[in-house]
């Protein structure tokens, strides 16, 4: 276990909302008392740490942000319900092995019959688990009218409303299923992907998928905060592992939340993502002051103004007006929070000479009604960092609760 | 549960046999090292026709020169200083091949050989005919059954109408390039190359024919000639002169008629069979659907339709076979295969030559449809050629 970092909640609630967290919300750091069971080593450098696939949570949101990110949104074409819980069956399948750092179906890699493909693809046989971790969530469009769902969509599952200044690409939004593999390695995490992707043919298909790179927030206290292509640091205070209350208010579903058919959510939780794509060239050509003013923060200590230390505590209404930090504060939107688990992502070029170059924000909470959403409102109105950033991708998605041993992902929704 | 570390571990051959298959049909099972002799499980076949060649600049050596029939694995290691490849060739007939093999490397090459001659050519710098070793094939695995015996007989027999049925179109396509009659001919150029997309891999596997007939202007080398159907579909659909593409013309009809002469000797296996079904569907995927194929008269669905249909057609002549082995996967894939023939449906149009609308009318989202039928259906048709072999 790493070493316990405490920090007092006032001074965390002080430390603000995000680093540089882009749109981000605010979390309030409360104490940090130790790390959650698990989480994999600090760093992850250890490439045969294993997160554990069952839980009363799904792994993947309170775990410690791994390096790498593959992300995919699929639309199912399975066309009965039955379909789509063998779909969602042998998804479990694959993931309890490929978590583990195993090779999947029969014969693996190399084992099976010598004139028939292999079932696992290959190429992260030696790789082992990287502490991978696969989570798994259902879009709005999945509670139509195709597989007798339409009573269990819950009430929080909203369609986020148009922002002003979006600039959403359809064909890479959206999506019945997502899901988010996080690794050490990306070569394990887009091996994931396309696993789980060949054991959906037929019955799903990607519509759209995301790599990223560089945590761009971690829920480890004891690690340095990392920093997004802005050069700022993102996510001092996002909220740690092992805070077990904060993360029941304000990421967790909770019993209650939801009622009627639409109540398997709970222990569940909601994620939004968010391509976000950055404007870096005219960014790099802004002052160091005029930057540090549109954040909030001083960019080399990651400090609130005014103040010296990442962790000092600060009161977000002696802010510059329109800084990102002051906007996503928890005091500035009714104490709303939300866990991050951003990554950075270069995808070549615009074909102006830019870097077509981001973050891909992907932000767990309890409800979006009162945490992306009014945020996102509040930032998209004022926020002067807006004038570098464009969101080309959005999605939102009912994470499901965990699986028990024996169960599968979203047996709590198709169970029945 | 063994970790990947296991995995990494090249193992011999031999010790595929212990691999002891776990029965939930998800994790894998690989051996330790003690217990590798010990059990013996569904590979043992392969296991037993392991063949060792030693490719190195100056020799090709086969281990073993006479093999029993049925699946041998090719071990093949390159000793020499070049980049070499590997290939197993029934005459003139490319039965199986491995490019790019580099200096100090290894390659296991599987096929499944009936009884015959063959020969073992390795082409150290991957050029010319190579350095040859002459390998006999006798009984073994090799003697079919009644059922695969009437899979194979209904398949070249298939192959064979196809290709004779090909014959008269391409004098008719010629004819009308010969005559200057362009709008003529671009009718009569779809339709002609049905016969061939539906029993390409067979055509592909006599190896000079192919590249004559059938490539693409993109795939050509340099100081590679440009000849056969896409060089005429190039001159019907950018006005260039077709008294220019005569002698083209000329040479895929002489082609055609090789091909119809050549398929009462072509190797067919139930195994190739299957193989060939998939390699139908991954022409369909990676050049019908991008619309690669057909550049200038975008008449890919023609091709994409008979792809299909000549996929759909090995399917049905292997069902007897495989409905023994693999019931699961007959029943998958009569599913799969209606499913993309009810997708191309929309897409028919009587009143065009080759009976299908041009595929630049096909949006992006309707290709991206069309997309996820097909890999519905590549996936487990790529289990046929092995459930054919008795491998299910």
């Amino acid at each position: 276990m790493a070493a316990v970092s405490r920090r007092g909640l006032l001074a965390a609630l002080g430390s603000g909302a995000v680093g540089a967290g882009l749109v981000g919300a605010g979390v309030v750091a409360a104490e940090a008392s130790g790390r959650a069971s698990s989480s994999g080593p600090s760093g992850g450098a250890e490439a045969s740490a294993v997160v554990p696939f069952h839980g009363e949570h799904q792994a993947g949101i309170a775990t410690d942000v791994q390096a790498n990110l593959h992300f995919a949104a699929f639309d199912v074409t399975a066309t009965s319900r039955d379909e789509l819980v063998s779909l969602l069956q042998d998804w479990t399948t694959a993931a309890v092995a490929l978590t583990a750092g195993k090779e999947v179906g029969e014969g693996g890699a190399t084992g099976g019959k010598p004139l028939a493909p292999p079932s696992d693809t290959g190429e992260a046989v030696d790789l082992h688990a990287n502490r991978l971790t696969l989570t798994v969530g259902a879009g709005p469009s999945l509670f139509d009218g195709r597989f007798g769902l339409a009573g269990a969509r819950p009430a929080a599952l909203v369609d986020l409303p148009a922002f002003p200044a979006d600039a959403l690409v359809p064909e890479r939004s959206d999506g019945d299923l997502c899901v988010q593999a996080c690794a050490d390695d990306p070569q394990v995490a887009v091996h994931a992907i396309r696993t789980l992707t060949r054991i959906a043919a037929g019955r799903a298909a990607v519509r759209w998928a995301q790599l990223g790179y560089g945590r761009a927030a971690t829920v480890d206290p004891s690690a340095p905060t990392p920093r997004n292509l802005f050069g700022f640091k993102d996510g001092t205070a996002n909220p740690p592992a092992s805070d077990a209350k904060t993360l029941d208010e304000q990421v967790w579903v909770q019993p209650g939340d939801e009622t009627g058919a639409a109540a398997w959510v709970a222990g569940g939780s909601y994620l939004v993502a968010r391509r976000i794509r950055m404007h870096i060239e005219t960014w790099d050509r802004t002052s160091l002051t005029e930057q540090e003013q549109v954040i909030g923060r001083t960019k080399a200590a990651g400090a609130p103004l005014g103040h010296a230390g990442e962790h000092d505590a600060f009161d977000a209404r002696t802010l510059p007006a329109s800084s990102h930090v002051r906007l996503a504060h928890p005091s500035m939107n009714g104490g709303a929070q939300m866990l991050r688990r951003g990554y950075n992502f270069t995808d070549g070029t615009d074909g102006l000479g830019h870097l077509d170059a981001g973050l891909f924000f992907l932000a767990y909470q309890r409800d979006v009604r009162k945490a992306f959403i009014p945020i996102q409102t509040a930032l998209a109105r004022q926020d002067a960092l807006s004038e570098y950033l464009e969101h080309t991708a959005s999605g939102v998605w009912a994470v499901f609760p965990g699986v028990p041993q024996g169960g599968y992902l979203g047996q709590q929704l198709l169970g029945a | 549960m063994p970790s990947r570390a296991r995995a990494l571990v090249v193992l011999p051959l031999a010790s595929l046999a212990a691999l002891s298959l776990s029965s939930c049909g998800a994790l894998v099972d690989a051996p330790s090292s003690s217990s590798s002799a010990a059990a013996s499980a569904g590979a043992s076949d392969a296991a037993a026709a392991s063949v060792a060649i030693n490719a190195s600049d100056s020799a090709c050596q086969v281990a073993k020169t006479d093999l029993p029939g049925g699946v041998t694995t090719f071990s093949i290691t390159n000793t020499g200083s070049q980049v070499t490849e590997v290939y197993v060739y029934d005459g003139d007939r490319i039965v199986t091949e491995k490019e790019n093999i580099g200096p100090g490397t290894s390659y296991d090459l599987t096929v499944d050989l009936t009884e015959g001659k063959y020969q073992v050519a390795c082409k150290p710098g991957m050029v010319g005919d190579g350095i040859r070793q002459a390998i006999a094939v006798t009984g073994g695995t090799s003697q079919l059954t009644a059922a695969e015996q009437t899979a194979v007989d209904a398949y070249r027999s298939y192959v064979q109408q196809q290709a004779d049925a090909t014959v008269p179109l391409v004098q008719q396509l010629r004819d009308a390039i010969a005559s200057g009659d362009r709008a003529k001919a671009q009718s009569l150029y779809a339709p002609s190359r049905v016969g061939w997309e539906s029993v390409e891999p067979v055509a592909e596997s006599f190896g000079d024919l192919d590249p004559r007939m059938d490539v693409r202007e993109a795939d050509l080398e340099a100081g590679q000639q440009f000849t056969g159907w896409h060089r005429l579909e190039k001159a019907l659909w950018t006005g260039e002169d077709l008294a220019t593409v005569v002698p083209v013309a000329d040479q895929l009809l002489a082609d055609v008629k090789e091909l119809s002469q050549r398929v009462p000797n072509a190797a067919i296996t139930p195994t190739s069979i299957g193989n060939g079904a998939k390699e139908l569907l991954d022409e369909v995927a990676t050049g019908k659907i991008t619309g690669e194929e057909e550049a200038f008269s975008h008449t890919d669905l023609v091709d994409f339709k008979g792809n299909v249909d000549g996929a759909q057609k090995a399917f049905e002549v292997l069902t007897p076979v495989v409905q023994a082995n693999d019931p699961k996967l007959v029943t998958e894939l009569t599913t799969q295969f209606a499913a993309v023939q009810a997708a191309l449906a929309p897409y028919a149009d009587a009143e065009v030559p080759g009976g299908y609308v041009s595929y630049d009318t096909v949006t992006a989202d309707q290709r991206r449809e069309l997309a996820r039928v097909v890999d519905a259906l590549s996936e487990p048709l790529s289990q046929l050629g092995a459930a054919a072999a008795g491998q299910a």
